[in-house]
């Protein structure tokens, strides 16, 4: 049954063939995106016409290829900006929530805690379409009462940033305190005794320490920011962030462009994994030492 | 020593609480409290808006709405129930069966399809399964099929695309407690002579209820709460919750009925988590970790 175990052969090859199935179905329909971006064909389908990079560099007018896809590109522009806002302001709000409910005692702290976990379980959708009710409220009020028009408040990359930062948040204060717990705090003790003020405390010892997972953080941030499409679909105006542009050509009927655009997102993801797998493994080899 | 701590400690409570109150009051609570508000709203004939309960009693006449209503909470249920289904001998398999060296890369190997856009992963499902499809392709080479046959676009392809979206988040905390669990405890049961679904039900799924629960609480959050999976792979008759919302918001522009599904939608799953917690008592702030 487990590793220790005897079992019978059935068991264990049937076992594995299950396994082995499971990660074929896993890793299929990625594989075939990646392969037929190569196809010469208009169609992302075989038959097999070939190879071809048209769809990465093609010029048109046939086959314009990703790089020069002006409509995909500029999506793929909106959505590196969102993200990088979207990182910024999660990982600064969510480090003083990681403090606040770690380190600090205050009246209603746990109602304030479910309220801080709260977003994790309201759907996308719901945060989406209630932050587009209340900055159209609050825009039609400041219009009417003080003749003033906050372009801000109607559909557009702001509410995005605002309604992405509104779940993301909550991720990074979890992954903070997670670590934040773990923390010594006979460290600050020591520091303090020694005449330090909260403040170096906090930036001379708390916060390198809490360096790597404020990383993880904002990367995990940042791939939700960069991918996400239930909220962002109702607060988005005119400006498509990628996913949004790649699921209107979808539902259209794509060309191999979306395949090529996809493949380059597999890849740089993919990089990204056996990076994060390296430093985790060189973190861990650095633990075991001391 | 302590008098100086307190003193401190009043500036440092500001500087982190200001920032999350706004976060929490101007991005979440607010906002809710705001679609609330609209939910109870009507326009009249003069253009006022006043309060009204119709918004509601629309979704309980119009057996379209309530209909779609009770087929996305179902079709989450029994998503959610197949992907712990599939998820349980997944995590097994890498935290008890596989050698040591092995489990740590199929876990990597586990979580990178899911750190790509759900978009993508769908479209990959579509191009495998439609009617000029890879494997509608490789069928008819084959001799296997006369012609080709349309698998998308209806409820099952809907559900496997949805368990194929979401699976990933029922792995990852069942593989977090089943680490945890002591291999000795199996092999003394097995030792004594249980049997292997015993061994299952007495010790291996107590075990793990924690994480079983997250696990269970993500998935049938992100089923319910999914767009584009039914939106892309469903038929014209799997009409999915999120798009009547979508509908009346984007669609008809009637913001006021639109508010009220989503209440409805945000009331079931707040509803269908806390009846999970009570069930096997636990709390969501321990859940949620």
């Amino acid at each position: 049954m487990i590793r220790t175990l005897p079992s019978t052969k059935f068991y264990k090859y049937g076992y594995n063939a299950f396994i082995i199935l499971y990660f074929v179905l896993l890793f299929s329909p990625l594989i075939v995106i990646m392969l037929l971006a190569f196809n010469n064909s208009m169609f992302p389908s075989l038959p097999w016409n070939g190879f071809t990079l048209d769809w990465f560099f093609g010029e048109g007018p046939e086959k314009v290829g990703i790089f020069n896809d002006a409509r995909n590109l500029k999506g793929l522009r909106i959505s590196l900006y969102v993200a990088i806002w979207v990182t910024s302001i999660s990982t600064l709000i969510g480090t003083c929530a990681a403090f606040l409910f770690e380190q600090e005692e205050f009246r209603f702290k746990k109602f304030f805690y479910f309220l801080m976990i709260a977003p994790l379980v309201v759907p996308g959708v719901i945060i989406g379409i209630a932050l587009l009710s209340f900055a159209t409220s609050l825009g039609t009020f400041l219009e009417l009462s003080l003749g003033i028009d906050v372009r801000a408040l109607s559909p557009g990359l702001f509410l995005v940033v605002c309604g992405q930062c509104s779940f993301i948040t909550t991720f990074v204060t979890l992954v903070i305190i997670a670590r934040l717990k773990k923390f010594d705090r006979s460290l600050e003790e020591a520091a303090f005794n020694l005449g330090a003020k909260k403040h170096q405390v906090i930036w001379h010892i708390t916060l390198p320490y809490l360096r790597p997972s404020v990383i993880g953080a904002a990367a995990v941030a940042f791939l939700l920011s960069f991918e996400n499409f239930n909220t962002t679909m109702f607060l988005v105006g005119s400006n498509a962030t990628l996913p949004v542009t790649l699921f209107t050509q979808i539902k259209d009927g794509s060309t191999p462009v979306v395949n090529a655009i996809s493949l380059l997102l597999i890849t740089c993801v993919s990089l990204f994994a056996v990076l994060n797998f390296y430093i985790q493994r060189r973190d861990a080899a650095k633990a075991a030492k001391s | 020593m302590m008098n100086y701590r307190k003193h401190k400690i009043k500036w440092s409570f500001l500087v982190f609480f200001t920032p999350v109150f706004l976060w929490l009051m101007l991005l979440f609570v607010i906002p809710n409290l705001e679609l609330f508000r609209l939910s109870f709203l009507l326009m009249d004939d003069d253009g006022n808006m006043v309060f009204s309960m119709i918004n509601y009693a629309a979704f309980f006449e119009d057996s379209v709405y309530w209909l779609t209503f009770a087929r996305t909470v179902g079709y989450s249920l029994i998503v959610t129930l197949l992907v712990l289904i599939v998820a349980l001998p997944v995590s097994f398999y890498i935290t008890k069966v596989v050698n040591l060296r092995a489990s740590g890369l199929l876990m990597v190997l586990i979580l990178v399809p899911f750190w790509v856009s759900e978009i993508v992963r769908v479209y990959g499902l579509m191009l495998l399964m439609r009617e000029s499809g890879i494997i509608n392709t490789l069928l008819v080479n084959m001799g296997l099929l006369k012609e080709p046959i349309e698998m998308l676009y209806n409820d099952a392809s809907m559900i496997m695309g949805l368990i194929y979206t979401t699976i990933l988040f029922m792995i990852v905390p069942i593989v977090g407690v089943m680490d945890s669990l002591d291999d000795s405890l199996i092999e003394a049961a097995y030792d004594l002579g249980a049997q292997k679904k015993d061994i299952w039900r007495t010790i291996i799924i107590p075990h793990c209820m924690p994480g079983i629960m997250s696990g269970c609480i993500v998935v049938f959050m992100l089923v319910l709460g999914n767009y584009i999976t039914p939106s892309m792979m469903g038929g014209k008759y799997s009409l999915w919750f999120t798009q009547q919302i979508y509908n009346q918001f984007i669609a008809y522009l009637n913001w006021n009925q639109g508010a009220a599904f989503g209440f409805l939608l945000l009331f079931i799953s707040s509803f269908v988590i806390w009846a999970a917690l009570k069930l096997t008592g636990q709390k969501l702030t321990e859940v949620v970790k």
